[in-house]
C-alpha cells in the first residue's frame, strides 16, 4: 500500500483483521516519508509485516520510477530505523528452503541445519554431516522475494507501459468496474512477466499491449488459490492470497485506492490442494 | 464491417503464395453476378473525379482497380501489375483510390457491392506487395470511412484525408507499442501472420475509440471526425491552439432534448441492499417506546462493551477496523435484545472463501430454547432405526460381528464444550443463525482435518475421514477447540465456584465451573508480560475423546448391551474393562503448561508500547491458534480471534493414514477340509458296512455310525 495513502488503505484492508496500533501507525507515516527522501524513492509502498516470535519485521519497499524495476526493500523493527536488504537471488532461496517454522524476530539468528554430505576418499564414500547455518535476515529476503512474485498483485489499468519501456502509474486510473471488480482476470501480478512470453499469439490477440503486459492471476497455480469477496455491499473488493495466507488486497471500485498488505508468518500454504 | 473483413483474411491466409493473377480471376469471376450493378456506377465516378491520376494507367492503382469492374476480361488488364509499381502505391494513393469509393457509397444507394470490391482488390495487393503496412492500413481505414459515410452520408472530400492521416498517426502509434511482438514478423508483407495480427490491433484500437460512452451516447472516433471536419470546413487561425474550444463547441452542437419517456428504473446494488439492512441496526435504538426502557436496561446488560475492548485492541494492532467493530456492535445488541441472553461476547471473525463469519459468543437465560434439542433426538433415533432394520434382514446367515465404535454421547448444553451457544452472521446486519451443538465426534474429525470455510454454513465438507455434518457443524468445532486453546485470562481474575457441588466433581478430580473473583485486584502489566504463568486458561480442555469431561465408553456399552452373543463378550474380555481414564489440564491452569509446538512457544506477549509503557497494555498472541489474541490492562481482559480458523503446525498436513486392514479368518479348523474321501476308503467303508450288515460283527466307529446316517438321509 502507499505509505501517502497509509490511513486510508490500513482502513480498507482491515477486513482481515491486520491492524497497526496508533503509535505504529504514526511513525511509519513518520519515517516512511525520511525514507524517501533519504533514498530518493519515486514511490514508498508499506509493504507489511512478518510476525516473529520475538519481535515483528516491518517491511517497506522503495520504488523507482519504472515500476516493475527490482524493488529496494527495507526492514524495521521499531518502524522507525530502516535497514536496506540486500537483493534476492536464486542461491537465496535454495539455501533457505530447507528452513522451516516460524521467524524469530532477531535479523541475526542463525539457523541450523544439518545436511548429509556425500564425500569420497579414494574409493570409499563416506557421509558427512555438514551443519550449515543460515542468517534469519537471508531468509527474510527471500520470503520477501517470493512473496513478491507470487501474489503481489495489482489491479488492471493501473500501470501503463509507455511507449519508451518503463512503466509507469496510470494517471487516469479510475478504478475498475463493479463487473470487473469480481474477476481475477482483471488482476495482474505486480512483477515482471513469466507467463505471458510462453503463451500463443493467439492467445495474446485480444491483449491491449499498453495495459496487459503482465501477467493475470486467472491462470494462478493451483486453480482456487485466490478468495475474492465483495465487501461493505461491494463497496470494497478483498482480494486474499490462499497461497501466502496473511497477504491481503484491496480495491474500492471506481477509485484509486488500492493497495496489498501481507502480515503473516511469512510461511507458505502448502496444504493449500487439501484445504479446498 | 467486421463481416465484411474477415472472409476476405481468412483468404489471405489460404492462398499465401498465391500470385495476383489467379486471384484476380476469382475476384472478377465472384462480381459476375453484381457486375449488372457495378458497371452502371462507373461513368457516373469519371466525370466527378475528373483528370484524376487514374487516367494514366501506369501510376494509378485506381485504374487498375477498376479494371475488372470495367471489362470482365481481367486477367489481362491486371496482369500489366508489377511489383516495383506496386512499390510505389503510396498512401496517397490509396486515399486518391479512397475518395472513389467514398463518391461510389454517395452516389449508389446499395452501397455494399462497390465497396466490397475495392476491399478485396486493395487486400489483393496488399498481400504480395512490400509496403503491406502501409496497405492494410489504408485498407482498414477504407473500411471504418466508409461505414461512416454510410451513416453519415456526404462529406467533403478534403474532410477525409485529412481525417485519416489523423488517424493513420494514431495507428502509427499503436504499431509502436505493438512492436516487441510485431518484431518477430518483421518481413513486411512476407509472412501472412503479420497484415492479420497488425489488423487485429488496429480493428481492436478502432473498436476502443468507437465504444460509445454511456453518458452521452457519444463515441471518441467520431467526435474526432467531427471536430476535424469542423476545422476543415472552417479553416481558422492556429487551429491547435482552439482545439479544446472547438472540441467543446462539437459537444454542444450534439447536445439534445432527451426525449425518452421511459423512466429508468434503479438498479438495485447490492451496495444499497447491505445498507438497507445496516440500516436496521442504527435504528433499533428510536424504534423502542419508552416504555420498554426497563426491559431494555435488562438487555443492555448483556450486551458487552465491543468498542472499549476494540480499542484496546487497536492499541494491540487488532482489530476490524472502526466502522465494522461499530457495526458489529449494533448487530450484538440487535441479538441480545432479540434472545433471552444472559451474556453476550464478541468472539470473533473467520475469514471465508466466499464470505466470512461473524461470530458472537451467548449465554442463553434459563429458557434456552428446545428445538435443537429436539431435532437432534429425532436422528438419534432415525440412526437407531436403521441398524435395527438391518441387523433383522438377515437371519440365516451369518451376521456382521463389526459394531460400528461406541458413539460417544455429546455434552449437555451448558457443559463442557456446549457451555456456550454461538451465533453467526456474514455481514453486520445480516440474520444471526445459531451454531448446532457440538457433538464428540465432529470434534474428532474436525482435529483430522484442514479445509477452508466458504461462508455458506450449509456447505457440505468432503474430507478424509468423512466429517458427520456440514459447514456449520465444522464452523462449530473449530469454535470449540479455538474457544479450548485461547481463552485466557489473567491470574486470579476468576475462581471455582464455591456453592456448586464442589464435591462430586472433586472426585473425579476437576471442577468445571469458576465464577469471578470479586476480590480481584489486577496484576501488573509487566508481570504479565513477562511472565506467562500469570495467563490461565478458563476454558475447559477438550480431551482427545472429543469431549471436555470424560466418558467411559466401556461400562456404558455393557449396561446397554446384556443380550449379546457370548463370542462378542469373549471378546470384550480381551480387552481390558476399565479403560484409563484421559485427563487433560484442568481448568485455570496456566499457559506456562502448554504444550510446545516443536521449540516454538505457543504465546509470544508483549508490551503494546514502548514509547509510553505506563500506559501500555499486555498483548497475547497464540502461535498455536494464528489469529488469536488477548490483551489485558491488568484489570480487564478480552480474547478474540480472527484469522482462517486453522491451527498452525510448522509441518504441512497429512492425511491421517489408512484405517488398519481387517485381517482375514486365520486358516485353522473351522475353515479347511478334508480330501475328498478316496476309492479306496469308500470301497473299504462299504465292505466294512457288508461286515455290518451280517449281525455277528460290531466293529463300527462312531465316526462310521454317522456317515452311514447321512448316507441314508
Amino acid at each position: 500500500m502507499d505509505a501517502e495513502s497509509l490511513l486510508l488503505s490500513l482502513e480498507l484492508a482491515s477486513g482481515s483483521g491486520q491492524g497497526l496500533s496508533p503509535e505504529r501507525r504514526a511513525s511509519l507515516l513518520t519515517s516512511l516519508t525520511l525514507v524517501k527522501r533519504d533514498y530518493r524513492y519515486d514511490r514508498v509502498l508499506f509493504w507489511g509485516r512478518i510476525l516473529g516470535l520475538v519481535a515483528d519485521y516491518y517491511i517497506a519497499q522503495g520504488l523507482s520510477e519504472d515500476q516493475l524495476a527490482p524493488r529496494k526493500t527495507l526492514y524495521s523493527l521499531n518502524c522507525m530505523e530502516w535497514s536496506l536488504l540486500p537483493p534476492a537471488t536464486e542461491e537465496m532461496v535454495v539455501q533457505t528452503s530447507v528452513v522451516k517454522g516460524r521467524f524469530m524476530g532477531d535479523p541475526s539468528h542463525e539457523y541450523e541445519h544439518t545436511e548429509l554430505q556425500k564425500t569420497s576418499e579414494g574409493d570409499k564414500v563416506f557421509e558427512e554431516e555438514v551443519v550449515v547455518q543460515i542468517k534469519e535476515e537471508t531468509r527474510l529476503v527471500s520470503v520477501i522475494d517470493q512473496i513478491d512474485k507470487a501474489v503481489a498483485v495489482i489491479p488492471r489499468g493501473a500501470l501503463f507501459k509507455t511507449p519508451f519501456g518503463p512503466i509507469h502509474v496510470n494517471r487516469t486510473f479510475e478504478g475498475l468496474s463493479l463487473s470487473e471488480a469480481k474477476k481475477l482476470s482483471s488482476y495482474f501480478h505486480f512483477r515482471e512477466p513469466v507467463e505471458l512470453r510462453n503463451k500463443t499469439l493467439l492467445e495474446k490477440a485480444d491483449l491491449d499491449p499498453s495495459l496487459d503486459f503482465m501477467d493475470s492471476l486467472e491462470h494462478d497455480i493451483p486453480k482456487g488459490s485466490w478468495s475474492i469477496q465483495a465487501e461493505r455491499g461491494n463497496a470494497l473488493v478483498v482480494l486474499r492470497s490462499l497461497l501466502w495466507p496473511g497477504l491481503t488486497f484491496f480495491h474500492a471500485p471506481r477509485t484509486k485506492n488500492c493497495g496489498y498488505i501481507y502480515v503473516g508468518t511469512g510461511e507458505k500454504n502448502i496444504d493449500l490442494p487439501f484445504m479446498l | 464491417m467486421e463481416d465484411l473483413t474477415y472472409p476476405k483474411q481468412e483468404q489471405e491466409n489460404q492462398e499465401p503464395g498465391e500470385a495476383g493473377r489467379p486471384w484476380e480471376e476469382r475476384a472478377a469471376s465472384s462480381q459476375d453476378p453484381k457486375s449488372g450493378l457495378s458497371e452502371p456506377l462507373e461513368p457516373e465516378e469519371r466525370p466527378e473525379t475528373g483528370p484524376s491520376p487514374r487516367s494514366s494507367p501506369a501510376q494509378s492503382p485506381r485504374s487498375r482497380a477498376s479494371t475488372p469492374l470495367d471489362d470482365l476480361t481481367g486477367p489481362g488488364a491486371s496482369s500489366s501489375l508489377s511489383p516495383p509499381q506496386e512499390a510505389s502505391f503510396s498512401p496517397t494513393l490509396a486515399l486518391a483510390r479512397q475518395e472513389h469509393s467514398d463518391k461510389t457509397t454517395n452516389v449508389n444507394p446499395k452501397a455494399g457491392t462497390p465497396r466490397s470490391h475495392h476491399l478485396e482488390q486493395s487486400s489483393d495487393k496488399g498481400e504480395w506487395t512490400a509496403p503491406a503496412t502501409c496497405q492494410s492500413e489504408g485498407n482498414a481505414f477504407q473500411q471504418s470511412q466508409q461505414t461512416k459515410h454510410h451513416l453519415y452520408g456526404p462529406k467533403d472530400v478534403s474532410d477525409n484525408s485529412s481525417k485519416q492521416k489523423e488517424l493513420r498517426f494514431n495507428i502509427f502509434q499503436e504499431e509502436d507499442s505493438n512492436s516487441n511482438y510485431d518484431l518477430d514478423h518483421a518481413g513486411p508483407g512476407v509472412s501472412e501472420a503479420a497484415p492479420s495480427l497488425l489488423e487485429i490491433a488496429i480493428q481492436s484500437a478502432k473498436a476502443y475509440l468507437q465504444k460509445t460512452s454511456s453518458k452521452s451516447g457519444l463515441n471518441l472516433y467520431d467526435h474526432l471526425s467531427d471536430m476535424l471536419t469542423k476545422v476543415l470546413d472552417e479553416h481558422p487561425e492556429n487551429a491547435v491552439d482552439i482545439i479544446e474550444s472547438i472540441s467543446q463547441d462539437v459537444k454542444m452542437a450534439h447536445f439534445r432534448k432527451k426525449l425518452d419517456t421511459l423512466q429508468n428504473e434503479n438498479e438495485m446494488l447490492p451496495i444499497y441492499e447491505i445498507a438497507e439492512k445496516q440500516k436496521a441496526l442504527f435504528l433499533q435504538g428510536n424504534l423502542e417506546g419508552a416504555d420498554q426502557e426497563l426491559e431494555d436496561e435488562i438487555a443492555e446488560n448483556s450486551l458487552p462493551n465491543v468498542m472499549e475492548s476494540a480499542f484496546y485492541f487497536e492499541q494491540a494492532g487488532v482489530g476490524l477496523g472502526t466502522d465494522e467493530t461499530y457495526r458489529i456492535f449494533l448487530a450484538l445488541k440487535q441479538l441480545t435484545d432479540t434472545h433471552p441472553i444472559q451474556r453476550c461476547r464478541f468472539w470473533g471473525k473467520i475469514l471465508g472463501l466466499e464470505m466470512n463469519y461473524i461470530v458472537a459468543e451467548v449465554e442463553f437465560r434459563e429458557g434456552e430454547d428446545e428445538e435443537d434439542i429436539e431435532d437432534e433426538d429425532v436422528t438419534e433415533e432415525r440412526d437407531d432405526g436403521d441398524s435395527e432394520a438391518e441387523e433383522n434382514d438377515e437371519d440365516e446367515l451369518p451376521r456382521t460381528f463389526y459394531k460400528t465404535p461406541q458413539a460417544i454421547p455429546k455434552e449437555e448444553s451448558r457443559t463442557g464444550a456446549n457451555k456456550y451457544v454461538y451465533f453467526v452472521c456474514n455481514e453486520p446486519g445480516g440474520p444471526w443463525v445459531k451454531l448446532p451443538s457440538v457433538t464428540p465426534a465432529q470434534i474428532v474429525t474436525a482435529r483430522k482435518i484442514k479445509k477452508f470455510f466458504t461462508g455458506r454454513l450449509e456447505t457440505p465438507i468432503v474430507s478424509y475421514p468423512p466429517f458427520p455434518g456440514n459447514e456449520s457443524n465444522y464452523l462449530r468445532a473449530q469454535i470449540a477447540r479455538i474457544s479450548a486453546g485461547t481463552h485466557v485470562s489473567p491470574l486470579g481474575f476468576y475462581q471455582f465456584g464455591e456453592e456448586e457441588g464442589e464435591e462430586e466433581e472433586e472426585v473425579e478430580g476437576r471442577r468445571d465451573s469458576f465464577e469471578e473473583n470479586p476480590d480481584f485486584e489486577g496484576i501488573q502489566v509487566i508481570d504479565l508480560v513477562e511472565s506467562l504463568s500469570n495467563w490461565v486458561h478458563h476454558v475447559q480442555h477438550i480431551l482427545s475423546q472429543g469431549r471436555c469431561n470424560w466418558f467411559n465408553p466401556i461400562q456404558k456399552s455393557e449396561e446397554e448391551e446384556e443380550e449379546e452373543d457370548e463370542e462378542k463378550e469373549e471378546e470384550k474380555g480381551e480387552e481390558p474393562d476399565y479403560m484409563e481414564q484421559e485427563v487433560g489440564p484442568p481448568l485455570l491452569t496456566p499457559i506456562s503448561e502448554d504444550l510446545e509446538i516443536q521449540n516454538i512457544p505457543p504465546w509470544t506477549t508483549r508490551l503494546s508500547s514502548n514509547l509510553v509503557p505506563q500506559y501500555a497494555i499486555a498483548v497475547l498472541r497464540s502461535n498455536l491458534w494464528p489469529g488469536a489474541y488477548a490483551f489485558s490492562n491488568g484489570k480487564k481482559f478480552e480474547n478474540v480471534y480472527i484469522g482462517w480458523g486453522h491451527k498452525y503446525s510448522p509441518d504441512n498436513y497429512t492425511p491421517p493414514a489408512l484405517p488398519p486392514v481387517y485381517q482375514e479368518y486365520p486358516s485353522g479348523a473351522e475353515i479347511t477340509e478334508m480330501d475328498d474321501p478316496s476309492v479306496e476308503e469308500e470301497q473299504a467303508f462299504e465292505a466294512s458296512r457288508e461286515a455290518a450288515a451280517l449281525p455277528v460283527e460290531e466293529m463300527e466307529d462312531t465316526e462310521e455310525d454317522e456317515d452311514e446316517e447321512d448316507d441314508e438321509d
